[in-house]
């Protein structure tokens, strides 16, 4: 359990910045997932924090350790890569009792250490294996089992699940999270994949152009995005974005689009905000309901075409002169081109401003 | 059709063979001859008395600058010469290729860069030079300075084969050594050495073909009795005075040439992943 | 599980410090052994050293009797001649063996094997084998003779004015697996889509070869010369053994020449000189490839 702080951390190759001024405190115990587009500086900013790249300005520290100048193996850390970078030589064995072999331990304790999170991991009947001879999925966890060997104070994981399939991605997703619970230790794990994000996250922090977006807990992510970039990067299918001006409408605040008026029921009041004002109204799919007609509150959509996936079943719909998606219960019947009523749920909606795409509710 | 164009290409494939093949078993046939069947028959003909005499005369008694032990005395000069300068040639070419492929600041690009280069200079450019430094150094003449100058001769092409490799090894890997506290030398000793052993068996397979073949070096570096086999073989066969033994020339042809064909067909694909990377070496 | 503590600090050097130190050895060598030793050359070839150096300038005197030398200008367009058949022998016997070869024939293997054995042997093998076979008295000419064609001649061995063809020809034999080795990598790199895409618009094999692969190998056909180009300046083993420069000097080539001067004619000054007209011809030709390698990023 250890307390990493980033202070103001820089990062540029020559004219290039990649990284401007991250600061982030990051509790013990924590399992803080860095969520970002590739090229956004995740990897770098990983890299930074393992000592693998060095800082252009800045202050790393682990509790109170400064440790923005020590190299990596001095840093207590332990590290998973994308491409597990096992070492083709050495058996599963070797690979996983070579830090602490590198540290001087002696041989014995090593073993003992191996065997030990071997078992946790269930790779003992793998230890005289070489990497070539095992699964993904098995090369994954001795990665994993090589990261956890050395006990680190902070647990360090980038794109660790990129090279797996869709059925191990979801094993190993649990896997992780089962190791984290017990073990409680200061995890950052960098990805792309919202959705690894928002399931072992105990915070997200998006990254994009090496600027922090947003960083909280994952259902606020999900719920209250920063920005239209945090807006759209999470979540899949993607939020609905709509622009227009605000209105009042009865007792409700609405969107003027175009020529039609989006009724927004349950919005609640935002300070500052004013009728007429130009801006950007974000939606999720599953925020969309189909109305009876003669409802009020209403607005009258077109079914473009559905897209049955099992469970869910997304239509796309024209709204205001814009394509809009809707997740709905699988079964509803929308042949296309029908007009149907949709109600829209206010008090889940974002609204954005349009020159910086910033939150304004 | 079909079959006529297929028989043409083995045809010509097997002409082309048995031409490249010709002047060995030349080389082998008159070897294999006492001197009178050398002098009166056919170049073509095959032995028809065959006999090991001219080999045994090769080795054991034929005379090489006045000393006349035979090729044997030559050919263990040439073990001495090729096995410490071909591991001190890995050795430093290894260490060398594995520190430039990290590329950790702009001059190392620039010494590649350099060597490279330097595997196009012709010998003779630089070779009074090296003579005076070997002797300055108190080695001319010696095995010591002989290996010295086989060690700088070799570097490039050595150096170009393990950095090309080693810059083909995952970044993953070396960043995975460094957060499991390797350093330099553990993570070339542990991690990258064993995974460069096909590449140190090419270097050790062209290294010893051309340090073996070496002629030109042996010629100019190695002291009197002590200039490898290929030198004595000039010697022996390209001694214009009295009478020229043939037989006993192709004999000492086919034992100088034995050890670098023997590696040839033992490391089978080896040689030819080499042959391209080090033909630049002359 | 329980923490260990942090690992201590341990004495280590600075960063990069390592890879530099280890670099110490390579560096001096090609400073001092390449670089530093081409200007020595260079500067003695300014000075009138005759069997030690000496540092009596007296500018560019030895390259004014080098070229007014006939042996030299023998010397040079026996290169000339040697350069152009060897890499013209090579390239065309090399690139239609990798050709016949890569048509899928059974034991590939053997043949490539046969073809690269030469590679293997020293140039003085080579040397001497050829020596013999072209002997005028007991070789192939008297073989042949020997079969009832009693006017056959092939003394070229011994003939001034074709003495350097017979170097060629055994050159030729000794390097034309390398350039078939260069050239059947060429080929299996080529996409197979190309050659079924030849098969369905019913293009004739030779065509393919002739309008559609051989300029895909433009890069093979430019290193492969290159290198051969460099291996014909450096030859100085082949021609000892052979002809050892003669009859007379007909035969004798820079690299041979150069060696003589220095080595036992006590003509340092001379001999540097033609070194150092050696290393401008290779770098002449190999300088624009390195350039163009470099640039494309694959040095």
């Amino acid at each position: 359990m250890q307390r990493v702080r980033l202070e103001a951390v820089r990062k540029s190759y020559g004219p290039t910045t990649v990284l401007e001024e991250i600061s982030l405190d990051i509790e013990p115990g924590e399992f803080l997932v860095l969520l970002g587009p590739s090229g956004c500086g995740k990897s770098t900013l990983l890299n930074i924090v393992a000592g693998l790249e060095d800082a252009s300005g800045g202050r790393l520290l682990f509790g109170d350790r400064d440790v923005t100048r020590l190299p990596p193996d001095e840093r207590d850390i332990a590290m998973v890569f994308q491409s597990y970078a096992l070492y083709p030589t050495m058996t599963v064995r070797k690979n996983i009792g070579f830090g602490l072999k590198m540290r001087g331990e002696p041989a014995a304790l090593v073993e003992e250490r191996v065997r030990e999170v071997a078992a946790l991991l269930q790779i003992g009947h793998l230890l005289d294996r070489r990497p070539s001879q095992l699964s993904g999925g098995q090369q994954q966890r001795v990665a994993i089992g090589r990261a956890l060997v050395r006990r680190p104070s902070v647990f360090l994981l980038d794109e660790p699940l990129s090279n797996l399939d869709a059925k191990l991605r979801a094993d190993m997703r649990v896997e992780l999270k089962r190791l984290h619970a017990e073990s409680r230790r200061t995890t950052l794990y960098v990805t792309h994949d919202q959705v690894e994000a928002m399931t072992l996250a105990t915070r997200i922090v998006v990254l994009e152009k090496g600027r922090i977006q947003q960083c909280d807990r994952p259902e606020v992510v999900y719920a209250r995005p920063a920005n239209r970039f945090v807006a759209s990067f999470v979540g899949a299918p993607t939020m609905n974005f709509v622009e227009g001006r605000l209105e009042a409408a009865g007792d409700h605040a609405a969107l003027r689009a175009g020529d039609g008026l989006i009724p927004l029921p349950g919005l609640a009041p935002a300070p500052g905000l004013k009728v007429g004002e130009p801006i950007v109204l974000g939606f999720r799919p599953e925020h969309v309901a189909t109305a009876s007609a003669g409802e009020t509150g209403t607005v009258p959509g077109r079914v473009l075409m559905s897209e049955p996936t099992g469970p869910d079943l997304y239509v796309l719909f024209g709204l205001a002169g814009q394509t809009i998606t809707a997740r709905l219960p699988p079964g509803t019947d929308l042949p296309p081109q029908a007009a149907v009523p949709l109600r829209l749920d206010g008090a889940a909606a974002s609204l954005f401003r349009p020159a910086d795409g910033q939150r304004l509710n | 059709m079909n079959a006529m164009r297929r028989g043409a290409l083995y045809l010509m494939l097997t002409v082309a063979a048995l031409a490249v093949l010709f002047p060995l078993l030349v080389m082998l046939s008159t070897s294999l001859k006492p001197l009178d069947e050398v002098t009166n028959g056919s170049l073509f003909a095959l032995p028809q008395d065959p006999t090991l005499d001219a080999w045994r005369k090769a080795w054991g008694s034929a005379c090489i600058s006045g000393q006349c032990s035979g090729l044997s005395v030559w050919f263990a000069n040439s073990f001495a010469i090729v096995i410490p300068a071909l591991f001190g040639s890995l050795a430093l070419g290894a260490i060398t290729g594995y520190a430039l492929s990290l590329r950790s600041s702009r001059w190392s690009d620039l010494l590649f860069a350099a060597l490279l280069i330097g595997l196009f200079i012709p010998p003779q450019v630089t070779l009074y030079p090296m003579i005076v430094l070997v002797r300055e150094m108190g080695l001319f003449g010696s095995l010591p300075g002989l290996v010295f100058v086989h060690l700088v001769w070799g570097l490039a092409f050595v150096t170009l084969l393990f950095r090309n490799f080693f810059l083909s090894v995952p970044r993953d890997l070396l960043k995975s050594a460094r957060v499991d506290g390797a350093g330099f030398l553990a993570t070339f000793w542990y991690v990258l050495l064993p995974l460069s052993l096909p590449v140190a068996a090419v270097a050790l397979v062209l290294q010893f073909t051309y340090i073996w073949n070496d002629f030109l070096l042996g010629l100019t570096f190695a002291g009197p009795g002590r200039q490898p086999v290929t030198v004595a073989l000039n010697t022996l066969a390209g001694s214009q005075f009295g009478a020229q033994e043939h037989n006993v020339n192709m004999a000492a042809t086919v034992i100088a040439a034995l050890p670098t064909i023997l590696v040839y067909f033992l490391s089978g694909r080896l040689f030819v992943r080499g042959i391209a990377a080090g033909a630049v070496k002359g | 599980m329980t923490e260990t503590c942090p690992p201590r600090r341990r004495w280590r050097l600075p960063q990069g410090a390592a890879p530099a130190i280890a670099l110490v050895p390579a560096a001096l060598i090609t400073l001092v052994c390449f670089y530093l030793f081409i200007g020595w050359t260079f500067a003695i070839s300014l000075t009138d050293s005759r069997l030690l150096p000496n540092w009596e300038f007296i500018g560019l005197e030895q390259y004014r009797r080098l070229f007014a030398s006939s042996r030299w200008w023998t010397a040079l367009e026996n290169l000339g001649l040697y350069a152009v058949l060897f890499i013209g022998g090579c390239t065309l016997l090399g690139y239609l063996l990798a050709i016949l070869i890569d048509r899928g024939v059974r034991a590939e293997g053997v043949y490539r094997t046969i073809f690269m054995l030469p590679l293997s042997m020293s140039f003085v093998v080579t040397g001497i084998i050829w020596q013999w076979m072209l002997n005028p008295g007991l070789g192939i000419q008297q073989a042949v003779r020997g079969l009832g064609f009693e006017e056959f001649a092939f003394n070229w061995l011994v003939r001034a004015d074709r003495a350097i063809f017979t170097v060629a020809l055994a050159g030729i034999w000794q390097q034309v697996g390398l350039c078939m080795a260069l050239f059947l990598a060429g080929l299996r790199g080529i996409d197979p889509n190309i050659w079924k895409a030849a098969r369905v618009d019913g293009i004739p094999t030779w065509r393919v070869y002739l309008d559609i692969v051989t300029p895909m190998l433009k890069a093979t056909f430019f290193t492969s010369t290159i290198l051969l180009f460099s291996l014909a300046v450096k030859s100085f083993d082949l021609v000892v053994a052979l002809t050892g420069g003669g009859p007379g000097f007909s035969s004798d080539l820079p690299a041979r020449f150069v060696m003589e001067h220095i080595l036992t004619r006590q003509e340092l000054g001379l001999g540097a000189a033609g070194a150092f007209v050696m290393l401008c011809t290779i770098a002449a030709v190999v300088a624009p490839y390195l350039y163009l390698q470099n640039r494309r990023g694959a040095a």
